[in-house]
């Protein structure tokens, strides 16, 4: 049994509590133990470090600080946005002692930067994709999925070194072992739109509009995701594009924990994939 | 009353004055005094410098000199606004002369500035060189202090310890080394070729070594140059001729350099000779070989993949050698013992397939290092599936362009192989069709500094010839393919050069390329077309080109192994791996090892006629060195006291240019006396690591004694 830290962040206890449960079904298959951070508190998203860089450092800081009180060596953000946040006020803090004294005195407990933080791919890598292949009971023979990184799984590259920022291959590798047939695309790593949902929803519309039509284009029978931002703009969003464009897309958008569910043999319910807006 | 020779001497120097250039009529030739003056008897001259401004600003050098004059063993002492200058000079001159000086200190600037000036004005006065000290006041004085009471009062400091210097100087003499007056050439590309041809032609042997199976080097695989459009194999191969036939050049091709022994005038280089499987005797360069052999599909090195070859092969027809090469990883005969065809085809046979890699020793007195370049590899090298940890707060280093999909699309190539495809003898012969299917591209995308100007990818220089061959690039295409169009992406054009910018201009305004100030973001590939969006930062506009072909200026990095030679060599290089130069501005082929130059991209990224200039400049120094019978150098170096070494060899493990050997004394009869460490003195640099290693105390370093650093110290306190 791994274990390891877990922090949530607000959209995997809100908007996208179905990341969460497939997330954890799916995990608990693998043989890794959650043990989700106590008193934990949000990681600043886009808002603080377009404001403050000190607040941006410190809310990421109090949570990396809480983690190592408890005593967690490794700490798994799910989603994207707040694992890039724990790295970057990693980052910061490694470097330099002086912000190290000032943010400890701000959130008031020890930050040294030296948790690791770890995305939900790299916890899969941690326990090996020959130890998850030995568990599959499904093989995926029949899922050619594109798999969609989003901007920030594997940017900025200095901030979070993972895997080829431009190029990468993490998720493809987990589902080839997994059986299924990963399609070459050319929109990998482009923008969703993510947060303009809100500000502007046609920028959302029109951008993801271009990563559902390029899957398409490349054949692909699904999406695969390892993003809340990126499955609510492929997913819940992917009527109104439709509407918008006159055109049928009719691509199922999974988490990439519920692919490796499924080929665990976890039920659809159970990963909450019933949740979804666009089902089969 | 019997005169001493001291006495006559003395008497002799009175005179002198006298018996000038206008009384005698002839140039006064100065008898140089080898020996070394009593300490007690020291009779020295401080010469305080103002220079101008720079000293006298912050130290009061009158008191300096006034300090001086109380020093014990000083004679007299001045000071002078400018003591290089001419007057300055010959003020040290006829002080020596009227005060009989035994030994010259002058405070002033760096003695890397002016050293060698003050000696050479001692030395015309007869009086030792090596009896002449310099006192930097100038940089490590009054330029990095403020307080005029202070500087002063280090200034004195420092003349002191220089006086105390003086007075233990020993008169020395310059050292004479025997010279091998031959010359190797290690890289046969234009730079190497133009090197070896100099020399050549100036009457020395030349070694070329070239790893390739032909000399030519990248300007062999360039389709026309700028910014006159020549022809550039037409330009090159008569000169690669030149070189191959050449009475006094031997050409080592599909050779490298396995060691470097020696110092500057005899060098001993072993040359490792590849297995070229030919014997290049009986070889006629027919071609039956290679237009029978059935091992046709190897990818072409000097095409960059972009074309095809045989297992047997010459890299282009205008090859020197014109001699094949069996690639053996490609040979059936080789690698599973089939064919043999080109043996049978071979009338003179000169198929040797148990030919093995050879060593051969040369032995040369200069060695002119012209490498050259390769081109950045702009596929990403590091984390693909399985990215490695790092520490927190270590950055992964980042290299490689994944965004622009080289490797990744057949039709996103590199500058070098569009060169390839503009050529007449590329695979194309010289039509432009894209890789992928073979048709004409209508429209190009180059995109400049690719690699170059770039911190984030590691290198941070421009690449220099880019901007050039691009504008270059645009034209040639427009020439072929009339009614194509090609747009690039660019930062800044840089230009400068004679006709170059105009160059540009034509490119521009005649050949209509699309001149767009931005960069790429993103190419992908869309049925067929790669669809390239970038920002034209001018037009302050997102832009989308569908393109049919990509062409990436790559940065200009060393080649391959530029680093472990410089190591072999013992030249420095720079963290990009580009060999450094002695001095930029003043030094600019000569390196830090004595006898070794540098020229071409493999010291800098670099055009065509610059490499050349630095090749000529190359065999210019070295047939400088060559117009001499011997050599001389600095005697300044370290000297073991054979009678006190114990032999521990300490030294010889701590010296940095491998100048100290473990020898023995005999006596006549040969039998062993003792072991001592002894100092090559053609190798030893003067750095005196092996005076602070000796247990015995036996090593010392001439004109810088450890009694010296003593008599300075000693002076302070």
């Amino acid at each position: 049994m791994i274990e390891v830290g877990y922090y949530p962040g607000c959209a995997l206890h809100g908007s996208s509590n179905d990341y969460e449960t497939s997330v954890r079904a799916c995990l608990d298959k693998l043989g890794v133990s959650l043990r989700e951070l106590d008193d934990w508190i949000c990681c600043g998203a886009t808002a603080a470090h377009s404001l403050n860089h000190k607040l941006a450092v410190a809310l990421p800081a109090r949570n990396l600080a809480l983690a190592k009180r408890d005593g967690m060596h490794e700490l798994l953000a799910p989603c994207p946005m707040c694992s890039m946040e724990l790295h970057r006020a990693n980052r910061a803090l490694a470097a330099c002692p002086q912000l190290r004294r000032e943010i400890s005195e701000i959130v008031e407990l020890e930050v040294d930067g030296g948790t690791r933080v770890l995305n939900f791919i790299e916890v899969v890598q941690k326990v090996g994709l020959e130890e998850m292949t030995r568990k599959v009971v499904r093989p995926l023979a029949d899922f050619r999925p594109a798999c969609y990184y989003g901007c920030l799984l594997t940017r900025p590259p200095r901030d979070v070194q993972f895997d080829d920022c431009e190029q990468p291959g993490s998720m493809e590798a987990i589902l080839a072992a997994l059986g299924a047939a990963p399609v070459d695309w050319n929109y990998k790593t482009e923008c969703c739109g993510a947060g303009m949902t809100l500000a502007d929803e046609e920028i959302v519309l029109e951008l993801s509009h271009k990563i559902l039509s390029d899957a398409a284009a490349h054949a692909a029978s699904c999406i695969v995701v390892a993003c809340p931002m990126c499955h609510v703009n492929l997913d819940m969003k992917q009527a109104d594009i439709e509407r918008r464009f006159g055109v049928r897309h009719d691509l199922i958008v999974y988490y990439l924990s519920d692919l490796i569910g499924l080929a665990l043999g976890i039920d659809e319910r159970t990963l909450g994939i019933d949740r979804h807006f666009v089902v089969k | 009353m019997i005169w001493s020779a001291a006495i006559y001497r003395r008497f002799a120097a009175a005179l002198r004055p006298f018996v000038n250039e206008e009384i005698t009529g002839k140039k006064k030739k100065a008898v140089i005094n080898h020996r070394s003056p009593k300490k007690n008897m020291a009779r020295i001259g401080v010469f305080v410098c103002w220079c101008g401004e720079n000293i006298a600003r912050t130290v009061d050098v009158e008191q300096v000199a006034s300090a001086a004059a109380e020093m014990p063993g000083v004679a007299c002492a001045m000071t002078c606004k400018y003591m290089c200058s001419e007057p300055g000079q010959a003020a040290i001159r006829h002080k020596i002369a009227e005060e009989h000086l035994t030994g010259v200190v002058v405070a002033s600037c760096s003695p890397h500035m002016h050293l060698r000036t003050f000696r050479k004005a001692a030395e015309k006065e007869g009086l030792n060189p090596y009896l002449v000290e310099m006192a930097n006041i100038r940089e490590h004085c009054s330029w990095v202090h403020q307080d005029r009471t202070q500087a002063t009062a280090k200034a004195i400091d420092l003349v002191a310890m220089a006086v105390a210097k003086t007075r233990n100087d020993q008169a020395l003499a310059p050292i004479t080394i025997p010279l091998t007056r031959r010359a190797m050439v290690i890289g046969g590309g234009v730079a190497g070729i133009q090197a070896a041809l100099d020399i050549a032609d100036a009457g020395y042997q030349v070694a070329l070594v070239e790893r390739e199976p032909s000399i030519g080097g990248k300007m062999a695989g360039l389709s026309e140059t700028f910014p006159t459009l020549d022809c550039s194999q037409c330009i090159l191969t008569p000169r690669m001729v030149e070189a191959g036939q050449h009475p006094n050049i031997t050409l080592h091709t599909y050779s490298e350099v396995e060691s470097v022994e020696g110092y500057v005038g005899n060098f001993r280089v072993k040359v490792r000779k590849k297995a070229r499987y030919i014997d290049m005797e009986k070889c006629t360069g027919c071609g039956q070989c290679w237009n029978h052999c059935p091992a046709k599909k190897n990818p072409s090195a000097f095409d960059y993949g972009l074309g095809q070859r045989t297992a047997i092969y010459i890299p282009f027809p205008q090859a020197v050698p014109a001699r094949p090469v069996i690639d053996a990883a490609a040979c059936l005969k080789l690698t599973k013992g089939k064919c043999g065809i080109c043996a049978k085809k071979c009338q003179a046979g000169a198929i040797r397939f148990d030919d093995e890699e050879r060593m051969v020793t040369e032995e040369v007195g200069a060695i002119v290092v012209a490498t050259g370049y390769k081109l950045y590899s702009i596929e990403k090298k590091t984390g693909t599936a399985y990215p490695l940890p790092t520490a927190a707060g270590t950055p992964l280093p980042l290299s490689g362009y994944g965004e622009y999909g080289y490797g990744r699309y057949a039709d996103v190539i590199d500058s070098l192989q569009f060169e390839r495809l503009l050529s007449a003898s590329g695979p194309t012969g010289g039509e432009v069709r894209r890789p992928s299917d073979g048709q004409v591209p209508k429209n190009v995308v180059f995109i400049s500094c690719v690699g170059s100007r770039d911190n984030a990818k590691g290198i941070a220089y421009c690449s220099k010839i880019c901007c050039m061959y691009t504008a270059k690039h645009t034209m040639l295409y427009k020439h072929k393919v009339h009614d194509g169009q090609a747009h690039v992406f660019y930062m800044d054009i840089r230009s400068g050069g004679k006709n170059y910018d105009e160059f540009v201009r034509r490119a521009i305004e005649q050949d209509g390329a699309h001149y767009l100030r931005g960069r790429v973001s993103k190419i992908v590939e869309q049925s067929g077309r790669l669809i390239v969006r970038g920002v034209d930062t001018l037009a302050g506009e997102a832009v989308t080109i569908e393109a049919d072909l990509v062409v990436l200026a790559a940065a200009m990095c060393p080649s391959d192994g530029a680093e472990t030679l410089a190591q072999k060599l013992n030249v420095g290089y720079d963290e990009n791996g580009f060999l450094s130069e002695s001095h930029p501005k003043l030094r600019p082929v000569e390196t830090n090892a004595a006898g070794v130059y540098v020229c071409g991209a493999c010291q800098g990224p670099k055009d065509i006629p610059e490499s050349v200039a630095q090749a000529t400049a190359c065999a210019g120094k070295t047939l400088v060195m060559f117009s001499r019978q011997q050599l001389t150098r600095e005697p300044e170096i370290a000297r073991v006291d054979e009678t006190n070494c114990a032999a521990c060899f300490a030294c010889v493990r701590a010296c940095p240019y491998t100048a100290i050997e473990r020898a023995e004394i005999r006596d006549r009869k040969g039998n062993l006396v003792k072991r001592t460490a002894r100092v090559n003195p053609g190798l030893c640099m003067g750095c005196g690591t092996c005076v602070a290693v000796c247990p015995s105390k036996s090593a010392d370093l001439a004109g810088f004694s450890e009694q010296q650093i003593y008599a300075m110290v000693e002076s302070l306190v």
